[in-house]
């Protein structure tokens, strides 16, 4: 794990640029380099058989593993055996609906060839040094332990037929596994893993091990119900909001409104005045909006009194340093730039003003943007915490990055990471809002003034206002196509915004996947930076989300332009790049297939009535290729009906079917809402959103009929949180396009005066 | 400060020492621990804390403890009889329905609600009936297949 925090004057786009990096490094190295197997001294390479991957190890276990008795038979960090048969597998990595508390145990089930009715999953403690990285973020939970977690499930499977064959005496070789039971068939004897529990576990951890073919998998790729959900549905305490403690207090913190204003009076002596409230103070902060920003906090015995005298707190604010910010004068400026070149030209090649000018060639321009919005997860941000005599404290957080979490925390208070015990716990949302732990420390700090135990609680109009939002933009598009209807001139200039002067904000980089840049030879890929101090950061597909946009659609337009169907004019513009230069980068074998399956699924082509049309997108990132077929009405008031969307993606093999047709779907929800009616807007560095009244989430009615289907390729699976959100609002727009020739070019498309 | 005695999931509840504005929502979570119902937004437009008041259901975040007097109330917690899961419950773990599940709670009190009066309801009605829950995550359409097949299985039932 990086230190990310040595730093006290590091900036939120440091800290972002670094959580990206671990985002976008490879999360399978052993693909390309089995040679670096030895990461983190868990593994040592032994060797590449003709019938599979064998590999020797040797798993650590935790220091302690809080939640496993001693009398459990503990064969690594990932399995236990308890004395009734039954079989812990601990979940490592955050669960904040992407549904990895069910699938990465799946992984190890299968190799351990355990009954999946048998086990029971646990959220494990946080321990990198034992896990390796513990973070919900990227979709990379599945590509970054697919490897791992079979090796672990194999070598306890391995172990327990070691103790099974000298049982009954029998070679290895004539005993199989099945339903958590060792099988010897030439004498029809069988043994529970529970019996052979203790005597296994003593053995030593084999050094080598072959793992499963994927046609022998019984429990991969089928539909597997979330580990949670009988708690879900019967209303038990699973989330950061619902820890309660005895006398635990209740707490809520103002920060200024407008990002950096700091605190001059508040009117604390009233406020200690009123019904409940136990205490009121300022927190200076630490000057980091991801950690402590001053405000005051008000500390009550319930939390109704807390929200209540939240109501009556009247602060003024410094705002010399604070966020002057406002949306409409970037759109005015933005218009302006866009006549002038990329300040940062990212990419060239060939000559893209020759090419637009060619005669016989048709060279189009247009302006697309997009507004910023907020993750918005239901869960409203929270932390429970308790500071000890001895300077220790203790934390129970629901958070996409709690190894970040110890850092900011750390850094807060001024203490070590090991005097900080910090409790993963579910989340009621994540989308990228909690990967940064401001809540966290806030609530930490608070907790440094109360005696026992207390809950932080944002409201609503706190998330709204606080959040770390996906950063809006504009792309300036040209392009050309040739007399043969032909690609030759493409150009995205992204007018962006930057908080430290020298980057783009996290979201706001016009990030590359070689896609169209590498299939055209006039480019010019390039960003304009705007200063902002309005806090930015990574939401569901980082810049992927907004650059599909504005890509795709244009893609659309220039297929328009050489007067081409659109799903044939993507096809042979993905056909244009080049060979695939490795497995976990975008391969256009791949990306068509995956085209061509939705746009077979969707009936692309077929003949529908006046005000009705279908649109397709595709876009690859984080390691998936995802399509979309929209189908969709337009009448004369620009009222839009979204029929039905047809998604097709490329992820490898399925881990838990369920789990991913959900995150589609769900998917496919988020990127509707975005597109047609989210906004936040600030003037004078203040947002102008409160609550949901004035942030239209898609509601059940308005929601398509969604089918989604898979390649199910061999390669390396991969995650399936964040592809599939790019894809739809281009897939609608080209849709749109298709059935009322009005096109789209501003997110949301509300304010093009579009309605759903 | 009040103290009243509330009718929840059959049983008489007290409670001491509560503002008598309290929003039900905070005084099921903060005074008798069931967390089940959910805070979202504290203004009635995410449908997160949704409980039933004489079987009607209504966002417990803005109805005041006072309000309640000797009305029913039945939140997620009292909805299974016993270790006997509403087939509501059943049909959102059978189609594995959640992905964060926060909203979770609050959808299916409103879809037992719906159903009480609308043993059968069609798309539309579900459509109507739920609108006022969000799902951040986007579930619907598993919502929607959930309803339809709990209303079924509840027909053969008692059919």
């Amino acid at each position: 794990m990086t230190q990310i925090h040595s730093d006290k004057h590091e900036s939120l786009t440091d800290y972002f640029d670094s959580l990206m990096q671990e985002f976008d490094a490879n999360p399978s190295p052993e693909l390309q380099h089995p040679i670096s197997l030895s990461r983190r001294g868990f593994m040592k390479l032994a060797g590449i058989t003709g019938g599979g991957l064998v590999l020797g190890f040797s798993i650590d276990t935790p220091k302690a593993l809080a939640n496993v008795s001693a009398e459990h038979a503990q064969f690594n960090a990932y399995v236990q055996v308890k004395p009734d048969g039954s079989i812990i597998i601990q979940a490592k990595n955050p669960e904040i609906g992407q549904g990895v508390k069910t699938a990465l145990p799946m992984i190890v089930a299968e190799e351990l060839d355990a009954a999946w009715e048998e086990v029971e999953v646990v959220q494990s403690p946080i321990d990198e040094s034992i896990y390796g990285r513990q973070v919900a973020g990227g979709s990379r939970s599945i590509p970054a332990n697919w490897v791992i977690l079979r090796e672990a499930g194999a070598t306890v499977r391995a172990m327990l037929v070691s103790a099974a064959a000298a049982r009954f005496n029998v070679p290895v070789a004539e005993l199989r596994t099945e339903s958590s039971r060792v099988i010897h068939g030439a004498s029809g004897r069988s043994i529970h893993y529970g019996e052979l529990a203790e005597e296994a576990a003593k053995l030593d951890t084999p050094s080598s091990v072959e793992l499963k073919a994927r046609s022998q998998y019984r429990l991969l790729g089928k539909r597997i119900t979330g580990v949670d959900n009988l708690d879900l549905v019967t209303g038990k305490p699973l989330f950061g909001i619902d820890q309660q403690f005895d006398n635990m207090s209740y707490a809520v913190y103002q920060k200024c409104p407008a990002v950096g204003g700091k605190v001059i009076s508040a009117n604390l002596d009233h406020i200690k005045s009123l019904k409940g409230v136990k205490d009121a103070f300022i927190l200076e902060g630490n000057g980091r909006t991801d950690e402590l920003m001053p405000g005051v906090a008000i500390v009550a015995d319930s939390t109704w009194a807390a929200i209540k005298a939240k109501r009556a707190l009247k602060i003024e604010w410094d705002e010399s340093d604070a966020s002057k910010d406002s949306w409409s004068a970037f759109t005015q400026q933005a218009k302006q730039i866009a006549e002038q070149a990329p300040e940062r030209p990212l990419s060239r090649s060939g000559n893209l003003d020759a090419a637009m000018s060619t005669e016989g060639n048709k060279s189009i321009e247009a302006f697309y943007s997009h507004d910023f919005v907020l993750h918005a997860p239901l869960e409203p941000q929270n932390t429970t915490a308790l500071s000890k005599a001895d300077g220790s404290i203790e934390i129970w957080a629901p958070t996409q990055t709690p190894g970040r979490a110890l850092n900011g925390v750390a850094n807060t208070l001024g203490i070590t990471q090991d005097q900080i015990t910090l409790h993963q716990i579910r989340a009621g949302g994540g989308f990228g809002r909690r990967l940064t732990n401001d809540p966290v420390c806030e609530a930490a700090a608070i907790a440094r003034r109360v005696d026992g135990p207390v809950k932080l609680q944002w409201t609503r109009e706190d998330d709204t206002q606080h959040d770390f939002n996906r950063v809006g933009g504009f792309h300036v598009m040209k392009g050309a196509v040739n007399k043969d209807g032909k690609m030759v001139a493409y150009s995205d200039h992204l007018i962006s915004f930057t908080e430290n002067g020298r980057s783009p904000v996290s979201g706001g980089n016009l990030r590359m996947t070689g896609y169209p840049e590498d299939a055209c030879s006039n480019v010019l890929m390039g960003e304009t930076l705007l200063p902002l101090k309005i806090t930015c950061g990574a939401f569901r597909a980082p810049a992927s989300n907004t650059i599909a946009w504005a890509q795709q659609s244009f893609i659309a337009e220039l297929a328009h332009a050489a007067e081409r169907d659109q799903c044939e004019f993507l096809l042979e513009t993905l056909a244009a790049l080049p060979e695939p230069r490795g497995e976990m980068l975008m391969n256009k074998y791949r990306a068509i297939e995956t085209v061509k399956l939705a746009a077979e699924k969707a009936g692309w082509g077929r003949e529908l009535p006046n005000g009705r049309g279908l649109g397709i997108a595709f876009y690859y990132s984080h390691f998936g290729h995802v399509a979309q077929v929209a189908e969709v009405s337009v009448d004369a008031n620009r009222k839009v009906t979204i029929h039905n969307v047809t998604v097709s993606a490329d992820v490898g093999p399925i881990i838990n079917r369920s789990t991913s047709e959900n995150l589609l779907e769900g998917a496919v929800v988020d990127g509707i809402s975005t597109m047609m009616g989210l906004t936040v807007d600030f003037e004078n560095g203040r947002i102008q959103q409160e609550n949901f009244h004035q942030y239209p989430i898609l509601r059940m009615p308005k929601t398509p009929k969604i089918a989604v289907h898979f390649i199910e390729s061999n390669y390396h699976p991969t995650g399936l949180g964040e592809p599939g959100l790019p894809p739809l609002a281009p897939a609608v727009g080209n849709a749109i396009f298709a059935a009322s020739g009005i096109r789209p070019r501003t997110m949301p498309l509300s304010k093009e005066g579009f309605t759903i | 400060m009040a103290n009243y005695t509330l009718n929840i999931n059959g049983q008489s509840l007290e409670v001491t020492d509560v503002d008598p504005d309290t929003p039900l929502l905070w005084v099921l979570r903060d005074e008798l621990s069931m967390v089940g119902t959910k805070f979202g937004c504290g203004v009635a437009q995410c449908g997160a804390c949704t409980v039933h008041v004489d079987g009607n259901p209504v966002r417990s975040c803005s109805y005041p403890v006072s309000a309640i007097a000797e009305s029913a109330v039945t939140t997620i917690e009292g909805l299974a009889q016993g270790s006997q899961l509403h087939a509501l419950q059943q049909a959102w773990i059978d189609h594995d329905v959640p992905q964060c599940g926060y909203c979770q709670a609050g959808q299916i009190m409103s879809a037992a609600a719906l159903l009480r009066n609308n043993p059968s309801p069609s798309d539309q009605d579900i459509d109507e009936a739920m609108a006022g829950n969000l799902c951040r995550c986007g579930t619907y359409q598993r919502i929607r297949l959930a309803i339809h097949d709990a209303a079924e299985k509840s027909a053969r039932r008692t059919g």
